[in-house]
């Protein structure tokens, strides 16, 4: 689990069933584990009324896992950008009692929490655990770029090309972490850049 | 050390009857300044001195926030409780001259919510005439749901109807008309958050509804003041203070432990805020809990109890205070 150290890094937890009829499960890659660990504990039929939406790793690992969960739909997807449409549909026509679990990579939470939260639901009230790597979703303060995946300090951005240091300010809207040039003063010192987010 | 509850000094401006049970009373600063800000959901903590015995009785603003001229209060006849209400209904004329507090606010609307969704019972509308004047200066999307005995008690049903039009059901308990509670609860947009003030059947039912089907605690809000409940006398040794009182049938423990010179700490006095929170130091006998603060745990535990609503019986009972 990713450490705590400012207030706006956020804090995961681990998932558990909540009460309600209506449950939409988002996740990737080894976050489903979390889905099926969290199965163990929830009462009988609560998967009836699941929807999961899983993006699995490119080894395609997990998806017979979901499946035996008999979710009342299982929807799998090659990235969050393509599942985008379908999830906000998805959430325009919820009605309060649907309860979003979110778990995986941060940059899978941070992004379908900032869609959930547009949709009015309150981040308090979503369920959430980290699972897998802990690459960061960054973005560049000074071109406004955002870097996905990201594993090293200092990285550098895939839009300006500054070599960026990934603070632990994170934002909620943008769901993302913060990078700011590391080396303003003089461009030619390159400090060593290490496997930071594995 | 009445937390919060600074004195404002005022004048009973106007006492209007509203229907057989409910009274408004209306109250002006004595200075002829504004009354300080509040917001919907807020309540005044009035002092009702009556002979040599002083009560204060919560009761919600019903005015409009925009409004800080008067404050207005309606008050219920309840003619088996305490006596709060019908020395309101009796004493009270325009001119008095009253003690309230200012106003706390423990039932305010969640302003980041897309929609209020207001349910009222009875004489717990007072709350929602407040806030529904607040939501509706500012655009705000609300619905109230109001359920009341007949028609003819339906305190302020017409004006609200008339004012907000469709956005007010009503439901007559005589008619038979009733909530469709589950349809209306799973009906919501995402973001609405819920409010329920009425009788605590009531707020006990929607809650315990309400999270079955999967709202947030934190969308939930409720607001219900017990009224202290009368009882049997009973004695209590306040341990801090190295005394010993007595709580009289009509008393509750809060007002026992006030008349003896010592002065904690509380806001409500319903039973709702927790700061009349004591610890109990050991006792023989039972405990009546009648507060929504405390967890049935602590209730259980015989360690703490909440003086403005609670009581005891039994053999001795001390108390940290
Ligand atoms: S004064 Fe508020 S709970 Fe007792």
């Amino acid at each position: 689990m990713a450490a705590k150290t400012i207030i706006s890094r956020p804090i995961y937890g681990t998932l558990s069933p909540q009460p309600g009829k209506h449950h939409l499960f988002i996740a990737d890659a080894e976050g489903a584990l979390a889905i099926t660990d969290m199965a163990g504990k929830a009462p009988s039929g609560f998967f009836d009324g699941a929807e999961i939406v899983f993006i699995p790793s490119p080894e395609s690992k997990h998806i017979a896992a979901l499946e035996a969960l008999k979710p009342m739909q299982l929807h799998v997807a090659p990235s969050f950008a393509s599942l985008l449409p379908r999830l906000k549909q998805t959430l325009t026509n919820a009605h309060m009692g649907l309860r979003v679990y979110l778990a995986g990579t941060e940059g899978l939470i941070g992004q379908a929490m900032q869609v959930a939260l547009e949709a009015g639901i309150d981040h308090t009230s979503i369920e959430t655990e980290h699972r897998g790597s802990l690459a960061r979703r960054m973005q560049c303060v000074h071109c406004k770029g955002i870097t996905e995946n990201v594993t090293t300090q200092p990285a550098t951005c895939s839009h300006c090309g500054l070599l960026l240091l990934v603070r632990d300010h994170y934002s909620r809207r943008l769901a993302a972490f913060q990078g700011v040039c590391i080396n303003a003063e003089d461009r030619s010192e390159i400090p060593p850049i290490e496997e930071a987010f594995p | 050390m009445s937390t919060g509850t600074t004195k404002l000094d005022v004048v009973v401006s106007d006492v209007v009857p509203v229907n057989d049970l409910v009274t408004r009373f209306h109250f002006r600063r004595r200075d002829g300044e504004l009354l300080p800000t509040f917001s919907g959901g807020a309540h005044v903590v009035v002092e009702m001195r009556d002979g040599d015995r002083t009560r204060l009785n919560p009761y919600s603003l019903m005015g409009s926030p925009l409004d800080t001229r008067e404050y207005t209060i309606s008050v219920r006849r309840d003619d088996v409780g305490r006596g709060g209400s019908l020395f309101m209904h009796r004493q009270v004329k325009p001119g008095l001259e009253m003690v309230i507090s200012y106003p706390v606010n423990l039932f305010s609307l969640d302003l980041r919510a897309r929609k209020h969704l207001m349910l009222a019972g009875g004489i717990g509308i007072t709350p929602f005439m407040a806030q529904t004047a607040q939501l509706a200066g500012a655009g705000g999307n609300f619905e109230l749901h109001y359920t009341c005995r007949t028609a003819s008690l339906g305190t302020y049903a017409d004006l609200l109807r008339e004012r907000y039009g469709n956005r007010v059901r009503l439901y007559h308990d005589d008619r038979e008309e009733r909530i469709d509670l589950e349809r209306l609860l799973s009906s919501q947009p995402l973001g609405t958050h819920l409010y329920v003030c009425g009788p605590a059947g009531m707020i006990n039912w929607v809650r315990g509804r309400a999270a079955a089907l999967g709202w947030p605690p934190e969308t939930v809000h409720f607001e219900h003041f017990a009224a202290p409940q009368p009882g049997a006398p009973f004695d209590v040794t306040l341990a801090v203070s190295g005394k010993t009182i007595h709580v009289g049938e009509q008393q509750s423990l809060l007002e026992a432990i006030e008349a003896a010179g010592v002065d904690p700490p509380y806001l409500c006095r319903g039973g709702v805020c927790g700061q009349c929170e004591t610890n109990v130091i050991s006792y023989d006998g039972k405990f009546i809990h009648n507060d929504h603060w405390l967890s049935e745990e602590d209730h259980r535990s015989g360690c703490k109890i909440m003086p403005c609503v609670s009581r005891f019986e039994g053999k001795s009972l001390v108390l940290e205070r």
